[in-house]
């Protein structure tokens, strides 16, 4: 029962504070009460008294599903890459699968991929082989289903190291492809409260 | 800020002097070659003085410069010309305080018997008048051992504010009447700056004097820029912005500094992008669906084609200083190695490295004999020269990373990129001679990477 008076309280926020607050002003007032008509039944008698915190949600907020914060932080948005490869790994291509699917089902956003890699190469030959990299996640997405319009390939050679160290523990996150995902031009970003009510939480 | 000036030089009439082939200046400026051989020298094999290059010098040169006569900027045209004859390892200025022969003026006469006495091979006069808006130079070069001037005495005029170029034109007459080479002081570098932390790095593209000097910024930090190349003329630099987001050409009047785009289709970026020795094409590398490839292109039109293209990685072409051939780098072989192939895209690429590890960024010397490169073996980087056909590789350098040589204009120094490991690590401007001596940084007092080297200018 506890935990049904938390429901309530997050879902419907404020009026459930409120109704609470009342509640508790017409127990505590002695004489008014007795003026009043019985309740027939008391909906808050066994919600417990207070609200019992259990932690912040996902985010700070009630973020939906539908969102680049969610897509990075949940999907998960980098894959990476051995030595010189710009093949998948097994581990890649499931999260790509995970990337593919929430594309699918978000088609207000397309995906720029970004390929990377690590300082141990030339500028220019970097700058192709991210490319590649970031072609072999494209390429994947769309095998997976995402319409090949939506995604844009980038690539940053090793401009742009994750991590700076430079030992193999460096190199190994910096060989990456990132998705990032932008509202499509012209569509207009989803409200996360009004589309996926709940979602997150 | 960056204008040439146009220097004027004078042949000066000497007195003391047989009047030898006045070797004429070409209309573009002052070219001189070498100075004529004049007079048996006292040397074993009876030649003039002449330092060679080629062979490896362990011991410098000795030269006394004596202090320059006249006003203002004496010491300090003297000073860049005494910084640019022993920053190439081939010469050492011999200490004032040795000196046996106190010089009144300019056109006193030449006591060798002094000079010889302190082991000085070449005596350097010189001297320097400078007005409001005008430096002039003059200098003379001896030959102590045969007792005689190697060569005429010069003289160079040029605006105030443009004196160390004169002094670098000095310098050039007396490294080339030394070595036997052409010169290169008197030119520029086209080179990045870093600034910030190495996951958020800023760049911006600068020139400068080949000595670090008359430093000049092209573009503000609000984009990344990598890699310069001059046009054969020094008049503009290809290269590569993410202006847009993407990797693509631009290519920046260096006069003006305005610059604009050469590549922007949204389904393609483009990179690496060198000019033909005549100026009117650039070959770079153009990626498309994770291929990239060189492509060839006329900046004057747009139009472009693909050059030399396969599933594999084609990147970081050059020129052959004639404009018949390309070399450039690909991995169809499964790892990065060098490639050469007919300029105009027919004929198979014919592969010239066979060393172990990665090889990439090819930059063939001005004057056609020799590749200079990168290779990567195992933890370390390497900067290499090869002849054309792949024999003969040398490495001259190794460290945790060196990376893109640029030749001199003579074909005798490479400057290239050395990153120091670590998460502050940074890169510096280094340079080299072809016969690996002489590694030495640049005297920069910020991070840079990314030198290309211009022409000799007129």
């Amino acid at each position: 029962m506890k935990e049904t008076g938390v429901k309530m309280i997050t879902r419907h926020g404020r009026a459930a504070t409120l109704a609470l607050l009342l509640a508790a002003g017409g127990l505590s007032a002695c004489a008014p009460t007795q003026q009043l008509p019985r309740q027939v039944s008391d909906p808050y008698a066994n919600a417990g008294g207070v609200a019992i915190y259990q932690g912040n949600l996902p985010g700070g907020s009630l973020g939906g599903s539908a969102s680049a914060e969610y897509f990075r932080t949940v999907v998960g948005d980098t894959v990476l890459f051995t030595a010189d490869q710009t093949t998948l790994s097994a581990e890649a291509r499931t999260r790509l699968a995970a990337q593919a699917q929430w594309l699918i089902n978000n088609t207000a956003f397309n995906a720029r991929v970004e390929g990377h890699a690590d300082e141990k190469g030339t500028r220019e030959y970097n700058l192709a082989l991210g490319a590649r990299r970031a072609s072999a996640v494209q390429e994947y997405l769309v095998a997976q289903g995402v319409e090949a319009g939506r995604i844009r390939t980038n690539t940053f050679g090793k401009e742009r190291p994750l991590e700076v160290c430079s030992t193999e523990v460096c190199f190994a996150q910096n060989r990456r492809a990132q998705t990032i995902v932008e509202p499509a031009a012209g569509a207009a970003p989803p409200v996360p409260d009004a589309t996926t009510p709940g979602a997150g939480v | 800020m960056i204008r040439i000036a146009s220097i004027a030089a004078l042949l000066t009439s000497v007195a003391a002097l047989p009047l030898v082939a006045q070797e004429a200046a070409p209309d573009a400026g002052l070219s001189v070659d070498v100075a004529p051989q004049i007079g048996p020298a006292a040397e074993d094999e009876g030649g003039p003085l002449r330092i060679e290059i080629t062979d490896g010098v362990v011991e410098p040169l000795a030269i006394a410069i004596a202090p320059f006569h006249g006003d203002g900027l004496a010491a300090e045209v003297q000073s860049v010309v005494e910084a640019d004859l022993t920053g190439t390892g081939l010469f050492r200025s011999i200490d004032d305080d040795a000196f046996l022969e106190t010089r009144d003026r300019f056109d006193a006469p030449v006591g060798y018997e002094k000079w010889k006495a302190i082991n000085a091979q070449a005596l350097v006069t010189g001297d320097v008048s400078a007005t409001e808006t005008e430096v002039t130079v003059r200098f003379r070069l001896f030959d102590i051992f045969s007792g005689q001037a190697l060569g005429d005495g010069m003289q160079f005029v040029t605006a105030r504010d443009d004196w160390r170029r004169a002094a670098h034109k000095m310098a050039d007459q007396i490294y080339a009447r030394l070595t036997g080479e052409a010169p290169y002081f008197d030119s520029r570098v086209a080179f990045i700056q870093e600034t910030g932390p190495k996951d958020a790095r800023l760049k911006r593209l600068g020139i400068m004097d080949y000595d670090g000097a008359n430093i000049a910024w092209l573009t503000g930090d609000e984009a990344l820029v990598l890699a310069p190349r001059f046009a054969p003329d020094g008049k503009s630099i290809l290269y590569t912005s993410f202006e847009s987001g993407f990797p693509q050409i631009r290519v920046m009047d260096v006069e003006s500094v305005t610059s604009r785009p050469l590549t922007e289709a949204s389904d393609t970026m483009a990179f690496s992008p060198r000019y033909s020795p005549d100026g009117k094409w650039i070959v770079y590398s153009q990626d498309k669906a994770g291929n990239s490839d060189i492509w060839q292109m006329e900046p004057a039109t747009g139009t472009a084609r693909p050059l030399i293209a396969s599933p594999a990685i084609e990147t970081s072409p050059d020129y052959s200083p004639d404009g018949t051939q390309i070399v450039f780098e690909s991995d169809r072989s499964g790892s990065p190695q060098l490639y050469v192939a007919p300029a105009d895209g027919s004929g198979e690429p014919v592969r010239i490295s066979f060393g172990e590890g990665r090889y990439g960024t090819p930059a063939w010397s001005p004057n056609g004999d020799r590749i200079a490169f990168t290779r990567q073996e195992g933890e370390s980087f390497h900067i290499g020269v090869m002849r054309a056909d792949g024999s003969e590789e040398t490495m001259l350098t190794e460290s945790f990373l060196d990376e893109g040589p640029t030749w001199a204009p003579n074909g005798r120094v490479v400057m290239f990129t050395r990153v120091t490991p670590g998460g502050d690590g940074e890169p510096r401007l280094h340079s080299v001679d072809i016969t690996g001596r002489n590694m030495r940084p640049l005297d920069l007092d910020f991070a840079a990477s990314d030198p290309a080297w211009g022409p000799l200018l007129p």
